[in-house]
């Protein structure tokens, strides 16, 4: 049995229904990550975990016990806030030990307790400071600090990163994977950025509209998209979704791709169950921009590559890998070179599709194809 | 913003003229500050003049001879309708109902605030709705009906005494008052805790819910400790509003030992036996001024602040 | 964030059905705590308000008397609205009304600005100048009308003084000409608020992006211009909330009239409130004190409804 269980957990606020039935479960000491844009109700699910926000129908057992009646403080959680929550007017160590105050935990343990906590997390020098004379990194420790001082069945982390600056976000991301392998808690964790989601999780929900589109490990979301708004969704830069005409059919299926000043490129494509189908039909093609590349730096080991000449619009040097922007079947393509990629804007350049890596979605339903 | 540093033309523009603009300004600002003073430094020169000085003398011009006589009589000697004991006890007894009313208007108008803004339920903003426009309605639409009110608790209050030999402040006109002003205060409070509690974030009652705090430990350890500003905005506004409220002081507590000080204040100017005695008039004036004056001079900023959240309301 | 926002969002949980009797006290404890205040409201403001109207359809005189007997003072205050020669006393009441509202209420705006723009200017000794013309706000009204009492008084105030300075033609008698004293009571008014509305606009104007000032300059206006064109254009949330508090602070003013004046001669210094004040106190005429004092909550209902109506809806966005 799972160490986290939600099912069938709906949300409604009179007729708005905000959470539309969410199955979810978790190992114990695994990483979940509610990934989503805004107002997709990551947020409300997480505060419904932690009992700040009541549900309307299901249910959530943390070690095979429901809680879902429970008050906050009695379901042996932890969170940590994305404006970090610091009680302003309180040290350090009163943030942190406000919670086994309220317990009625003795002075003395309190003490003990708080020095164990700072010196895992290296505050014990600022345990005297109030929050605001702390910067950004540092009240994302105490933050932290105040949730581990529980010793939590389930930590619950809510955007906690997005408050900080790019470099220090990198940082505290690192920090939280450390801490996580250290005590080996299991975690609940809401962003918006699908980066930390990918780097942190062991298991992702990606979420949209009080549903869960897709739920599963990061490779499993990032190679096998279900749908169109997961595929567009994970992966920075966005997955390339192009909108093109199956021709063809028996081994020699392929789109063809609409390409300006030249004859529309053809590209066959494996053999995906359910695609001979669609041909004569328009689907939706998907290619990430690392399976688009110059051919010499194309993966040796796809088995369906093809090579394709381009008209370059736009050449963006990353520094690490050059990005150039090309127009195909009427839409804006990115394609992920090597940083030394000899490419000029305003000419043709030919680039290799790995096909193993494509993807075909149901312009109706938005669904995968195959 | 903070002022056009220089515009397209008055870059071109001459020193000279530059000049003739910023003697302009400050002459004006200068000119109106003296409008504005002129009330009160005339209200304290005449305060410290004899009457023999005031009846030949020019009104702006400083005392000749300053004395504190006329304070001495205003407080203690003036008569005030038919007695001659100064202002002091009606001094008192503004205060004695100021400061219970404002206690007790402030710590109602956090609680609620802090209801409104972080337990809300449906209907929340009715509710508030309904307690705002109380702030403005004309008193006179409840003048007549609380009157009525206070007369019936007066009666109570002496049933209760005879049965019981003490009337727990039933009738009694500071009481009264204080009554009043609480429930009529309420509304302006209320909307400035809901104010400052709406920006107040919502997260740190999460945070101290999962820590494990009820209610009233929320509301005492968390919001109370980061409330100070607007607890001194509130009190400020409330001791300033009541302390020179006129309309229910002259209408439940108008006549005898009671009186609140406006109310004195104007009876002792209103008062047309004997001679005016305008230098005692003013040192009154002053009197009466003076706490709200102080709270100003003090707590200005914070006096101000008050005033503007009363009025950009919701 | 990402929670859908809905003004509706509780911390409360509403499911009461599977929790015990004590959760459910703990649940209610909010609505429990803001009871008293919303009962003291319904009952004191809005219950008495009813009363008062009530009281406005019977022929109550000293006392009240709850027969009612239709809306005779109503139909007596119509029948006084038109009686101007010699006026009625709600007629002069109601005139000063409209007299004491629009010169107060401009004079304090236009005042109000004018000072919030020249203090605008980089000026030194602000911090000076600001309390100066804002502290008569702290004053009562009683205090702000015996000041005024006495420097209008044409024997000892400001005529007098004019007198003694040579300028013996200087004529000021207005505290007592019957057709002029309301204008003393503007006087007075615009004294004690014209400071705070300047606050008002200053804070406005300090609020305005400096950005679109530079724009504008670059655009090539003058000084003028910008006030005119852009600064007081932006500043029209701030006109909006000065009239308001100017408003209902016009339409409450008793005490004022009050201490400055007396009434005045003959009541001709009167406004709606003092004229409810004394029907209902000193003339004995409840029913009609009761009909003026509904009428004074229609006229600023009329004001303060839609705009608390709209400011609540878009907050609660």
């Amino acid at each position: 049995m799972a160490f986290l269980e939600i099912s069938g957990l709906r949300k409604r606020f009179g007729s708005l229904e905000i959470l539309k039935g969410i199955d979810l479960e978790l190992e114990k000491g695994g990483f979940l990550v509610l990934v989503g844009p805004s107002g997709c109700g990551k947020s409300t699910l997480l505060n419904t975990i932690a009992g700040l926000e009541t549900i309307t129908e299901g249910t959530i057992r943390v070690d095979g016990r429901a809680i879902d009646d429970l008050h906050p403080s009695k379901r042996d959680i932890a969170m940590v806030f994305q404006s970090y929550a610091l009680y302003p007017n309180m040290t350090v160590a009163g943030n942190i030990s406000f919670g086994m105050e309220m317990r009625g935990v003795p002075v003395e343990e309190r003490k003990k307790a708080i020095d164990k906590v700072a010196k895992v997390l290296q505050i014990t020098h600022l345990l005297d400071r109030k929050p605001s004379q702390l910067s950004g990194g540092q009240r994302q420790r105490v933050a932290m600090g105040r949730a581990l001082v529980r010793d939590p069945k389930l930590f619950l982390f809510d955007e906690p990163l997005s408050n900080l600056d790019a470099k220090l976000r990198v940082d505290m991301r690192i920090e939280i994977k450390r801490l996580h392998q250290a005590t080996g808690t299991s975690i609940v964790y809401v962003t918006h950025d699908q980066i930390e989601a990918m780097t942190l999780a062991t298991k992702i929900a990606v979420m949209r509209d009080g549903e869960v589109q897709q739920f599963g490990t990061p490779a499993e979301i990032y190679n096998n998209p279900k749908n169109l708004f997961v595929a567009d969704f994970m992966g920075s830069p966005a997955m390339n979704l192009l909108t093109a005409t199956i021709e063809g059919g028996g081994n020699d299926l392929h789109v063809s791709l609409l390409r300006p000043e030249a004859e529309p490129l053809r590209v066959p494509v494996p053999q995906i169950g359910g695609l001979a189908a669609y041909s004569g039909k328009q689907v939706i093609f998907g290619i990430r921009p690392e399976a688009l590349t110059d051919p010499d730096g194309a993966d040796r080991n796809a088995k369906s590559l093809f090579e394709g000449d381009c008209l370059i619009d736009v050449v963006e040097p990353a520094g690490s890998d050059t990005f150039a922007v090309t127009k195909l079947g009427g839409k804006e393509v990115v394609a992920r070179l090597r940083a030394d990629a000899r490419i000029a804007p305003g000419q043709t350049a030919r680039l290799a599709f790995n096909l193993d890596k494509a993807v075909f979605f149901d312009p109706q339903s938005q669904q995968r194809i195959g | 913003m903070s002022a056009i540093v220089s515009s397209g033309t008055a870059a071109r523009r001459s020193n000279g003229a530059r000049m003739f603009n910023r003697v302009v300004i400050y002459g004006l600002l200068a000119f109106f500050a003296i409008v504005y003073l002129m009330p009160l430094f005339v209200m304290l020169v005449t305060s410290f003049k004899t009457m023999d000085e005031i009846q030949n003398g020019n009104m702006l011009s400083l005392p000749s001879a300053p004395t504190f006589e006329p304070w001495v009589k205003a407080w203690g000697e003036t008569c005030v309708g038919l007695t001659c004991a100064g202002i002091k006890g009606y001094f008192w007894n503004s205060l004695k109902m100021v400061i219970p009313a404002v206690l007790i208007s402030t710590i109602l108008g956090a609680l609620n605030g802090y209801v409104l803004t972080k337990w809300r339920f449906r209907g929340h903003t009715l509710v508030f709705g309904m307690m705002l426009f109380a702030c403005f309605i004309p008193f006179q639409s409840v003048l007549l009906p609380m009157a009525t009110i206070l007369g019936s608790l007066g009666r109570f209050g002496i049933t209760l005494q005879n049965a019981t030999g003490f009337r727990f402040g039933f009738g009694n006109p500071t009481v009264n008052l204080v009554l009043v002003h609480v429930i009529y205060g309420l509304g302006f409070t209320t909307l400035f805790f809901r104010n400052f509690y709406e920006a107040f974030p919502t997260e740190l009652v999460k945070a101290a819910q999962v820590d494990g705090a009820g209610f009233f430990q929320i509301f005492r350890r968390i919001m109370l400790p980061n409330s100070l500003p607007i607890i001194v905005v509130t009190v400020i506004y409330q001791f300033t509003n009541i302390w020179n409220d006129f309309l229910f002081a002259s209408a439940y507590a108008g006549t005898g030992e009671s009186m609140p000080m406006t109310v004195a204040l104007n009876n002792v100017v209103n008062t047309s036996t004997g001679v005016v005695e305008y230098n005692v008039n003013m040192a009154a004036a002053m009197i009466a001024a003076m706490p709200t004056l102080l709270v100003y001079v003090l707590a200005g900023r914070y006096f101000v602040r008050g005033l503007m959240a009363g009025a950009v309301k919701g | 964030m990402s929670t859908v926002t809905t003004p509706e969002i509780s911390l409360t949980p509403e499911r009461s059905t599977r929790t015990s009797l004590r959760s459910r006290l703990q649940d209610a404890l909010p609505k429990i705590v803001l009871a008293p205040s919303f009962v003291i409201t319904l009952v004191f403001v809005y219950g008495f308000i009813i009363w008062t109207g009530y009281l406005s359809f019977t022929n109550s005189k000293t006392f009240p008397s709850y027969a009612i007997t239709g809306a005779r003072a109503y139909q007596r205050l119509w029948r006084w609205t038109f009686e101007s020669d010699p006026p009625s006393s709600w007629y002069t009441s109601i005139t000063n009304m409209g007299i004491f509202g629009f010169l107060y209420i401009g004079i304090c705006l236009g005042l109000g600005l004018f000072l919030a723009i020249l203090l605008d200017q980089k000026i030194r000794g602000e911090g000076l100048l600001r309390p100066i013309y804002l502290y008569p706000m702290a004053l009562s009204f009683i205090v702000t009308g015996v000041a005024w009492k006495w420097f209008l008084d044409p024997g000892l105030g400001l005529e007098q003084t004019l007198h003694q300075w040579g300028w013996t033609s200087f004529h000021f008698d207005w505290i007592k000409n019957k057709d002029f004293v309301i204008y003393t009571v503007v006087i007075a008014g615009v004294w004690q608020a014209s400071g705070f509305v300047m606050a008002m606009f200053l804070a406005g104007l300090r609020g305005i992006d400096g950005e679109i000032m530079k724009a504008a300059q670059i655009d090539g206006a003058t000084t003028i211009q910008l006030y005119r064109r852009i600064i007081i254009p932006l500043l029209r949330p701030v006109f909006l909330s000065a009239f308001i508090v100017l408003a209902h602070m016009a339409i409450k003013s008793y005490d004022l009239v009050v201490a400055l004046t007396s009434g005045g001669p003959g009541g001709s210094a009167w406004l709606p409130s003092n004229f409810m004040y004394e029907y209902t106190f000193k003339r004995n005429e409840m029913a009609v004190g009761s009909a003026s004092a509904i009428i004074m909550l229609m006229t600023i209902s009329a004001i303060i409804v839609p705009y608390l109506y709209s400011e609540l809806r878009e907050k609660s966005r």
